[in-house]
């Protein structure tokens, strides 16, 4: 197996709520509680989950953009958390970040060059002298043409603006690259472009996504792994072909019915699981499990004991889900009520 | 060969012909829609389909007559009950909106109004409409929530919108718009801001509303997912023109024009497995507004484009199913590889 | 909602013992000994030393404070020394015409405001737009005082047009309408040429919201949509800027008050500060800091009510 680069281990990330008479923090709004992966060189784990779920918290806390309440980010055989500011900022260079606005995040007063330029000024990899010949490689790197460096990000369409986004964290060499909803903006036909442009990107330069979405096609298109998660917590994690042909935790197989296919007649018509209600609240988050507010299996066991991750022996290695009845699901003998 | 303006649909409620949309900027005309003909037939779903500057919500905007400055109808006909709308005046167009004809929108975080109730604002459809009285309209609002599945309606009358849930003001738009019994709902991405979850919440309750009220629907949205689940026929739409006009069991099975054939390709399923294969893109990106390419709007990005394509713009024009096509590929005049296969590289 | 206001009123602590601070130290800032200014020119150095001994002023300054946030707290400001009499009775006896003359500026600025912005908004674009945004940038360029005195000039000493006198307002005093209508106007024109431009870039936001788009496809008429849909929206901004603009008011009516003869707190303090008379000088900008502070929690609790997307507490 391949070296563990990122793991993280019981991850938490608070955000406080002030109020009352004297603005005192009363209460937490809990975006992740508690989660704990690890991700492989060379491979992408998607996270996947609603709105609320806590999925790019969870890609900003590793990445120390927020500051995490607690738990560990190991990074490469170093914890990222201990680290100090100054450090951490040398330490970005190895793990970058593409957001799904490349335009909120570049300067538009400065050029695609100077852009890049001073991106690799400030982690100082590549020397002065060869930083022209580097810009150009980059930008033909991500189907971009060397003479478009000189121009604005206003002058570049959507797709090709995310291009530049994607160059600039090429431009450091990165180990590990998170893509917060780095397609979810894109029209179908460019983000295909993009997707297979980040695929070939991974296979040339053996890179590790850390892949944030919510689009679950694109999810499977692109990932070794995924992880979905539920107001804060993982529910269930394993392998792509696993997560989508075998889902185990009721959430994960709902959420996978939800999705529309493109075909108004599927071969197999499937049952459709229309969850009730909206996600609570992560400031007074659920008892137990958290998912037993719209789960059509809760029993009163759900509203009290929390579900471990943990799999069962007919479930692949490595496939893991948190619901205390998956089991009994699988196999019948535990029915749904809606 | 004239331009196919009327199209073969039993008894529609709703015919666009030829209609023209353009927003005018200093230096330039933007031909948001351009010539768009397609008909709504009663009691069923059409679903507009494209990607961003389509023309898809310009289009829909027109059909209520909702364009703002810089923007113009320049032409066309939208012929509503045999009538044609916009030879209506103003306040005759009101009597329509919201009335007869409704619309719905993406946001539902931003299109109910935030200093109003969600029951003040459902009870303005029904005063304007039906001039009911304050109280009777609040009644009313209460009944139409508890139609759209909200639960504890009585309540839920006297709340603002921020305290409600994304997937919930969807509902409350719903319940506003179908407040007068329209015939013709319009819904302009109705759940592209929502998650999967409510999105499926959202669109069950839809097709459950139809199959009671009996409305017919134009589903506007860019999710071919969407279309293939809620749609009975389908226009896509490219540059402000309508490429391909079909059933929805047609446009899945069989599409004819490459951009059809381009968008089903390039979007990625859950539900299949592609294992390390990329994903069939369509080259290129959508022309800038004033750089529209002389001849067939989609030839520049066409893998199948020949000289004719970039030369003269091809007619929509119908088949013996009623299915309508703009592609040279499909005419006598085309000038290409006679045994082109559009469809040969279909991964599904 | 009751919970807001107390912590609001709570959060002006601070701003309160800056304030006395401030108008404490006006004391102790002025050149020359207060004693000696007090007890007058000709007073010998024993009657300073009394009047010294009696001010307290040779305690120590935080006792000094202390004594006079006790007399702040109960209402003795001590007394005026043109004419003896406490300064608390002095400064609300000439409170009303000035509180008077605020309220009605800010009335007229906020009636010809909201009407000008909501009209060039309307119209944006237009050539009703930018006539209304000229007057406005004139409205807020004209120096106070000079307004004034053109419009005594004009319309109280009035000049003959076809044979008819423009003289129809008086140019001092406060109490008749006829002596108020030209204060009013002066100090509410600037205010009405700041509301009018915030309500215009206010309501230009609004209209381009997408529930002003919901309200037209639902068959309202565009009248009902400015004024109902677009309107309420667009006052939740320029709600903050009158409640500052009324600090700005009391300002002005320094000036306003002295131009028009009016007997009002503003021309108090301005007297006051010629004569030297400082124990009035702090007692009334003490008030005027008050009334500021009140009215902009006021101004909060009404930004508060129209706001309905800000959690009270």
């Amino acid at each position: 197996m391949a070296k563990e680069l990122l793991k993280v281990k019981d991850l938490k990330q608070y955000f406080p709520i002030k109020g009352g008479m004297l603005g005192r923090t009363i209460n937490h709004v809990k975006a992740v509680d508690g989660i704990s992966f690890n991700v492989y060189e060379g491979e992408t784990v998607s996270v996947v989950g609603e709105s609320g779920c806590g999925k790019s918290t969870t890609g900003r806390a590793i990445l120390r953009l927020d500051e995490p309440t607690s738990g560990e980010v190991e990074f490469d055989g170093e914890d990222l958390l201990a680290l100090s500011k100054r450090k951490m900022r040398k330490k970005r260079k190895d793990l970058q970040v593409i957001f799904q606005d490349p335009y909120a995040s570049i300067n538009p007063r400065q050029t695609v060059r100077q852009i890049l330029e001073e991106a690799l000024d400030i982690q100082n990899v590549v020397p002065k002298a060869e930083r022209g010949k580097k810009i150009a490689d980059l930008m033909e790197t991500v189907g971009l043409g060397a003479h478009q460096a000189d121009r604005f990000p206003h002058e570049f369409s959507g797709g090709q603006r995310q291009r530049i986004g994607i160059a600039r964290a090429l431009s450091v060499d990165p180990k590990l690259i998170i893509a917060d909803e780095a397609v979810s903006a894109l029209d179908v036909s460019i983000q295909a472009q993009v997707i297979n442009l980040m695929k070939k990107l991974q296979r040339e330069f053996s890179l590790t996504y850390l892949f944030i979405a919510h689009d679950l096609g694109v999810v499977r298109h692109i990932s070794d792994r995924v992880i979905v998660m539920y107001l804060g917590k993982i529910v269930e994690i394993g392998d792509t072909t696993s997560i989508f042909d075998n889902p185990q935790h009721p959430y994960t197989k709902a959420l996978l019915s939800a999705i529309p296919v493109p075909d108004p007649e599927p071969e197999h018509k499937k049952e459709r699981v229309i969850l009730q209600g909206d996600v609570p609240s992560p400031i007074d988050p659920p008892t137990g499990c958290r998912f037993h507010t719209r789960c059509p299996f809760a029993t009163d066991k759900c509203k009290v004991d929390v579900p471990e991750l943990r799999s069962e022996d007919y479930m692949k290695e490595g496939h893991m889900a948190a619901c205390h009845y998956q089991k009994e699901i699988e196999a019948g003998t535990h029915t749904a009520k809606y | 060969m004239a331009e196919t303006t009327d199209i073969l649909v039993e008894e529609p409620i709703l015919e666009v012909r030829n209609l023209q949309t353009s927003f005018f900027t200093k230096e330039f005309e933007v031909k948001a829609v351009d010539g768009v003909n397609f008909a709504v037939p009663k009691g069923k779903t059409l679903g507009i389909v494209g990607e961003s500057g389509s023309g898809k919500s310009i289009t829909s905007l027109s059909i209520l007559r909702l364009i703002k400055n810089p923007g113009k109808i320049k032409g066309g006909e939208i012929i509503f009950k045999g009538e044609n709308l916009l030879d209506k005046t103003e306040s005759q167009m009101r009597q329509i909106r919201g009335n007869e004809i409704s619309m719905i929108f993406q946001e539902p975080m931003t299109s109910l109004n935030p200093v109003y109730t969600v029951g003040q604002q459902i009870s303005e459809a029904f005063i304007i409409h039906q001039n009911m009285s304050k109280k009777e309209a609040m009644l009313r609002s209460v009944e139409m929530l508890e139609l759209v599945g909200i639960p504890s309606p009585k309540q839920r009358v006297k709340q603002y919108p921020h305290e409600l849930s994304g997937g919930m003001r969807q509902r409350v738009m719903i319940a506003m718009a179908l407040a007068c019994d329209p015939e013709l709902l319009i819904a302009d991405e109705p759940t592209t801001a929502l998650d999967v979850t409510i999105q499926a919440q959202i669109l069950e309750l839809m097709e459950d509303l139809q199959d009671r009220l009996g409305m017919s629907t134009i589903m506007i949205t860019h999710d071919l997912g969407v279309v293939a689940e809620t749609c009975d026929y389908v226009a896509v739409m490219y540059m402000g023109k309508v490429v391909e006009y079909a059933t929805v069991k047609d446009l899945f099975k069989n599409p004819k024009h490459p951009y059809t054939v381009g968008l089903l390709n390039s979007l990625p399923r859950h539900d299949i497995d592609l294992g390390e294969e990329d994903l069939t893109v369509i080259q290129g990106s959508v022309p800038a507004p004033d750089q529209i390419p002389e001849g067939c709007r989609f030839a520049p990005r066409c893998p199948f484009a020949s000289d004719i394509c970039h030369e003269r713009l091809p007619h929509l024009e119908q088949s013996e199913d009623g299915n309508q096509i703009r592609c040279w590929i499909y005419t006598d005049e085309w000038d290409g590889d006679p045994e082109v296969n559009v469809n040969g590289e279909r991964t599904s | 909602m009751f919970t807001f206001i107390v912590r609001r009123i709570i959060q002006t602590i601070p701003v309160l013992i800056g304030v006395t601070i401030l108008t404490f130290s006006m004391m102790h800032l002025i050149p020359g000994d207060p004693a000696q200014i007090i007890a007058g020119e000709s007073a010998s150095p024993e009657q300073i030393e009394l009047m010294r001994e009696r001010l307290g002023l040779n305690d120590p300054l935080p006792v000094q404070y202390f004594d006079y946030i006790r007399g702040v707290v109960t209402g003795d400001l001590g007394n005026s020394i043109r004419s003896g009499r406490a300064v608390s009775s002095e400064v609300f006896l000439r409170l009303r015409p000035t509180i008077e003359l605020a309220v009605y500026s800010t009335i007229l600025s906020v009636f010809i405001g909201l009407i000008a912005g909501v009209f060039a908004a309307v119209r944006r674009g237009g050539l009703s737009d930018s006539l209304v945004m000229i007057v406005a940038l004139f409205g807020l360029s004209l120096p106070n005082f000079w307004l004034g005195l053109m419009l005594i000039q004009y319309l109280a000493i009035g000049i003959d047009i076809f044979g008819i006198n423009t003289g129809w307002f008086a140019a001092s005093g406060w109490g008749t309408w006829q002596q108020q209508v030209l204060p009013v106007l002066t100090l509410g024109t600037a205010g009405a040429a700041i509301i009018a431009r915030m309500t215009r870039s206010s309501m230009l936001e609004v209209i381009d919201q997408d529930y002003i788009r919901t309200a037209r496809a639902k068959g309202v008429k565009e009248r009902v949509v400015i004024y109902r849909h677009a309107l309420k929206n667009a006052l939740i901004p320029v709600v903050t800027v009158v409640g500052l603009q009324f600090g700005t008011l009391l300002g002005g009516a320094v000036l306003t008050e002295t131009v028009f003869a009016i007997n009002g707190l503003g021309r108090l303090i301005v007297d006051s500060i010629r004569a030297r008379d400082f124990p009035i000088v702090q007692g009334g900008v003490l008030i005027f800091a008050l009334l500021f502070v009140f009215v902009n929690i006021a101004v909060d609790v009404i930004y508060r009510l129209l706001n309905k997307r800000i959690d009270l507490n």
